[in-house]
């Protein structure tokens, strides 16, 4: 990372035209740093009703045997769940910490786009609504899964077009959000701020944004093609007139494989930013981390139908994607081995932020490797669909993605709100995040292995032991994330007053700003050696 | 340059770059109307995914039966929600050498209390013995109308190419059976059975 200095300085920051205040404020608000709140906000609030299903899940799953709700609700519950847990949590919380960290990161006054930037915030609103309304509609939500697949997705009822039309409004939203973003890093950064010398979060979300604009409209295609299928006449998906519904998958999957990374790249860039603040050296391998993550995002366009390994597919076809799935491990691992290689003999002190960082690396590792077990073609064809797949995606996605969100907030919060968090509750959050993540989806990687399918409400008595365990983890975990809302609330309210620099390791230009970092900052253009 | 000036500037760039950066949503957006029928061309070429050329093939003359060979071809039938026949084959497998042309039947229903008209969607497993499948003569090439009540045996001939690949013994062929009225049969019927879906 490079050293900055911030030559001007916005003390005028709560300038003469004001601050909007009230309701109005948010609503038209065209302010990156309340955008990214509002954001963040959004986010935690669907994570925590998404996670609420994930309640119902393992409330059922208990014990063999169905006890509270029945297999069509268990369906949608576990579709919804994952929709709203990728498109509502996971999603915009990145784009809350590129529309908060982003401009300050670069020396940019505000988004290049500021009003665009206030849509793509509100277009979320009416889609989290189509998709929670969706589960009061005749016959309820979605229930074949967040994958949507043909033909039951043309079969649904009125609930598939409010996903549908859903998933087109965030579709919008993540493309006017990623032109932003894209638009902002390349005309607006501080003069003497080459590329090269971005922080590796801008780095990464740069690339997160092109993934973004290539992969989402092929999700609207596919999208659009299952809604002309359904109520103008075509057959795209139907076997009946001539389509065919694997043509979906190939599609979706098209879309979906960028999607995973579009859900990782922004938590590898939040690690690069706090690894080297608390092991007090700057990152390890800069540029072949640039390189990395670009090899990533390219790789991650001709993998899709590692998804598909048992959906039919020539035996050249299984390969090719097999051998290029593998690939994708040796970007990965030179990000590993950077993170590591910063922590060497650096002189760490472990902050809750660090501590979430150490755990994703650890844990998202794991995760990495299960993912290359299921990569394995004959492997694979025995764990598709089993509780393995569902203990390697939770490991990548929330032991990699949102505990580097939650190491994130703890990181940057100090800065947003100008208090120092409660350290000791930061790590009770933390240990018990890390705790009960693991002990609900270790024994998964078990349970599927002996062939515990997934999305069934009810399963064989051999399982039983297993999924006590792992129910009993989920709602550990559940309840460790109010614990997380009460310690950023306790946090907005007030605290120790935190410095400019707020960690002693930290470097960028954000830490050259008031804390909390005033409403307008970098009107002047900071100078960067 | 002033203040405003460079702003106007900037806003320029920043509106050029973001109208290129929409050419690549709209290149997206095209190459996911563009899969669909490249994959319905790559599987017609390559005989994938069991979308072979099932059209009428008339008989080789010249094409040699391999007596050395055995090849297994299981039957099976399904009738698809929205008709209510019920519909099997007359036998569930035969053993014929490759190049032999055979001829098997199904047996129709119609256990409903209308007429009604129905249309047959072929399909072959595994999907690389599709491009080796033909049919000379079959009831899938023209839609069928059974009275209520009224049974129909519906023929099948067909052969199995000599040169089909060594590590396939079996070949198993499959029929959907579509309700010809409702307007995925009648999709079906503008296709004349001529893209069979594949089975696992």
């Amino acid at each position: 990372m490079s050293t900055t200095t911030a030559t001007h300085h916005d003390d005028h920051a709560h300038d003469s035209h004001g601050h909007p205040t009230g309701l109005m404020r948010w609503v038209k608000s065209t302010n990156h740093k309340d955008i990214g709140t509002m954001y963040l906000w959004f986010s935690f609030a669907m994570f925590l009703f998404a996670g609420a299903m994930a309640m119902g899940i393992r409330a059922e799953l208990f014990q063999p045997g169905l006890q509270f709700v029945q297999p069509e609700t268990f369906n949608q519950l576990t579709t919804l769940h994952g929709l709203i847990m990728i498109f509502g949590a996971i999603m915009p919380a990145f784009v809350g910490f590129a529309n908060w960290q982003v401009p300050l990161m670069i020396g940019a006054p505000d988004m290049a786009f500021p009003r665009l930037n206030n849509m793509s915030f509100w277009l979320l609103i009416p889609a989290a609504i189509l998709l929670i309304a969706s589960i009061f509609v005749p016959g309820g939500a979605v229930a074949g899964g967040w994958t949507m697949y043909p033909p039951l997705s043309v079969q649904g009822g009125m609930s598939v077009d409010m996903s549908v039309f859903a998933l087109h409004i965030l579709g919008v939203s993540s493309i006017v959000g990623s032109i932003n973003i894209i638009t902002t890093i390349f005309n607006m950064r501080a003069p003497g701020m080459t590329l090269m010398k971005m922080p590796m979060f801008v780095w990464t979300w740069l690339i997160t944004a092109y993934l973004l604009i290539a992969a989402m409209p092929v999700l609207a295609g596919a999208l659009t093609m299952l809604i002309t299928d359904r109520h103008f006449g075509t057959h795209f998906f139907n076997a009946a007139g001539g389509g065919d519904p694997v043509l979906f998958q190939h599609v979706f999957w098209f879309f979906g494989h960028p999607e995973v990374y579009i859900m990782i790249l922004p938590a590898f860039g939040i690690l690069s930013t706090i690894i080297p603040t608390f092991a007090r050296k700057p990152l390890f391998g800069y540029a072949s981390m640039v390189y990395a993550t670009a090899a990533i995002a390219v790789l991650s366009f001709v993998v899709w139908a590692h998804h598909m390994f048992t959906t039919g597919m020539p035996v050249a076809g299984q390969l090719f994607f097999m051998y290029s799935t593998m690939l994708i491990s040796v970007p990965t691992g030179v990000k590993v081995f950077n993170w590591l290689a910063t922590m060497w003999k650096g002189s760490m002190t472990f902050e809750t932020p660090m501590l979430f960082s150490i755990a994703v690396v650890f844990l998202f590792t794991i995760g990495g490797f299960s993912g290359l077990v299921c990569a394995i073609l004959p492997v694979d064809i025995q764990l598709q669909d089993t509780y393995y797949v569902v203990a390697h995606f939770h490991y990548v996605l929330f032991s990699g993605a949102a505990m580097a969100i939650m190491g994130g907030v703890y990181y940057w919060l100090p800065k947003w709100t100008g208090h120092m968090y409660d350290e000791k509750l930061g790590k009770w959050h933390f240990w018990l995040t890390t705790i009960a993540f693991n002990v609900t989806f270790f024994p998964m990687h078990f349970t599927g292995l002996a062939g515990m399918p997934r999305r069934i409400p009810d399963y064989s008595q051999q399982f039983a032991e297993f999924n006590m365990i792992s129910s009993l983890g989920a709602f550990a975990l559940g309840l460790s994330q109010l614990l997380f809302l009460y310690v950023v609330i306790k946090c907005i309210r007030g605290g120790e007053k935190a410095t400019n620099q707020v960690w002693e390791g930290a470097h960028g230009l954000e830490w050259t700003v008031a804390s909390p970092a005033p409403f307008h900052t970098f009107e002047t253009p900071p100078q960067v050696k | 340059m002033n203040l405003d000036d460079k702003k106007s500037v900037l806003s320029a760039t920043n509106n050029r770059l973001a109208w290129k950066l929409s050419l690549i949503v709209l290149a997206g957006l095209l190459f996911a109307f563009a899969i669909a029928p490249l994959y319905d061309l790559l599987c017609k070429e390559l005989g994938l995914n069991g979308r072979a050329d099932s059209t009428m093939t008339a008989s080789d003359k010249h094409m040699k039966i391999d007596k050395t060979r055995w090849v297994t071809v299981i039957f099976t039938g399904n009738t698809m929600p929205g008709l209510a026949w019920s519909f099997s084959p007359a036998q569930t497998s035969l053993r014929v050498h490759p190049g032999e042309i055979t001829l098997t039947s199904y047996m129709a229903k119609n256990n409903g209390a209308d007429s009604e008209l129905g249309v047959a969607v072929p399909s072959v497993t595994p999907e690389l013995a599709a491009l080796y499948f033909k049919k000379i003569e079959c009831f899938c090439f023209k839609q069928q109308t059974l009275k209520s009540g009224e049974s129909k045996k519906m023929p099948v001939l067909f052969y199995v190419k000599p040169d089909l690949p060594a590590d396939v013994n079996t070949v198993t062929l499959n029929y959907a059976f579509y309700n010809g009225v409702t307007s995925l049969g009648q999709a079906a019927l503008t296709q004349a059975g001529e893209t069979p879906i594949k089975v696992n």
